[in-house]
């Protein structure tokens, strides 16, 4: 699809769009529809259009596999994290009241960080993902 | 959403099955929009419509085209899906209607969530507050699911292509063998 102009600049246009939604939609997650789940995928949609439009090997410049396998893994830790991190506060396992001085401010804290968690994970899921599947070639 | 899925059983070319399985998905969507489930709906159209069919296309493009016609006709699984198909109905029976507010579902812990959520949470989205905050440990749960299945599928088919070249080298048949 090399040649395609029109994919091209379209895809150039909307880009960073999807990426700029995803952010929107994870960090707004508090207030509106949306999270950790959904700001992954679109983030990582984001990067397979790229790859499909213009060519895997460039995506593979922007986010190398080694990335998005070890973000795979932080994402998780992260999540995991916060809750040790409430533990050794003196709270329960994923107990995010403790986190801060007032109670609500703790656990808008850890929404904010467990969803950041949820969104890396699952957008370098879909990234590694497939990544997998465009390397397998015929 | 039922004649789409008529026709997904009838098609037989599987591109088109992929892009009515979109469709359907994109469909579902909807129908939870218009059931005030807005996050779930964005969740259906993000992940069902968009990273599924997209990856059911990279598999096409791997596999083949074409469904494998069987010409035997069994009448086993028609009868399972009957059969599942009526103890389903069946469950639904029971069942209370859409919204009432005396279902058992909203009679166990979601007045709590719904009376307390912005006091103790403090989040306006209570869907936000329920799913990371009073129920931390089921979205971790979800998480550890999404990195284990990543993990499976990096496992079986994501061998990288370093070592899939060294492999290449080592063994005689060359290409063939190392995948």
């Amino acid at each position: 699809m090399r040649g395609n102009i029109i994919l091209r600049v379209a895809s150039k246009l909307l880009i960073p769009c999807i990426l700029l939604f995803a952010l929107y939609v994870q960090f707004h997650g508090d207030f509106g529809p949306g999270g950790g789940f959904q700001a992954g995928v679109i983030f990582g949609s984001a990067f397979i259009l790229y790859a499909l439009i213009v060519n895997i090997e460039s995506a593979r410049r922007a986010v190398p596999a080694v990335v998005s396998r070890v973000a795979l893994a932080l994402g998780l830790l992260l999540y995991a994290g916060v809750g040790v991190a409430g533990m050794f506060l003196g709270g329960r396992y994923l107990n995010y009241s403790v986190l801060a001085e007032v109670p609500t401010t703790g656990q808008h804290l850890g929404i904010t960080l467990i969803e950041l968690g949820v969104g890396i994970t699952v957008a370098a899921a879909m990234i590694t993902v497939f990544y997998v599947f465009a390397g397998e070639e015929r | 959403m039922a004649v789409i899925g008529v026709a997904l059983v009838r098609l037989r070319d599987l591109f088109g099955v992929v892009m009515l399985s979109g469709l359907f998905t994109l469909t579902a969507a909807s129908l939870y929009v218009v059931m005030d489930a807005v996050d779930v709906a964005f969740t259906e159209a993000a992940v069902g419509a968009g990273i599924a069919t997209v990856l059911m296309l990279e598999t096409l493009a791997l596999t083949t085209g074409r469904e494998k016609v069987t010409r035997r006709r069994s009448l086993a699984p028609f009868l399972m899906v009957v059969v599942t198909g009526a103890v389903l109905i069946y469950g639904t029976l029971d069942m209370p209607r859409y919204g009432d507010p005396g279902a058992p579902i909203h009679q166990h812990v979601a007045p709590r969530y719904i009376e307390e959520s912005g006091r103790e949470v403090g989040v306006p989205n209570i869907v936000t507050s329920v799913l990371a905050s009073y129920r931390g440990y089921d979205t971790l749960g979800e998480v550890t699911v999404i990195f284990t299945a990543t993990a499976g599928v990096l496992a079986l088919i994501g061998r990288s292509r370093r070592t899939r070249r060294r492999k290449g080298s080592q063994t005689t048949g060359g290409d063939q063998d190392a995948r």
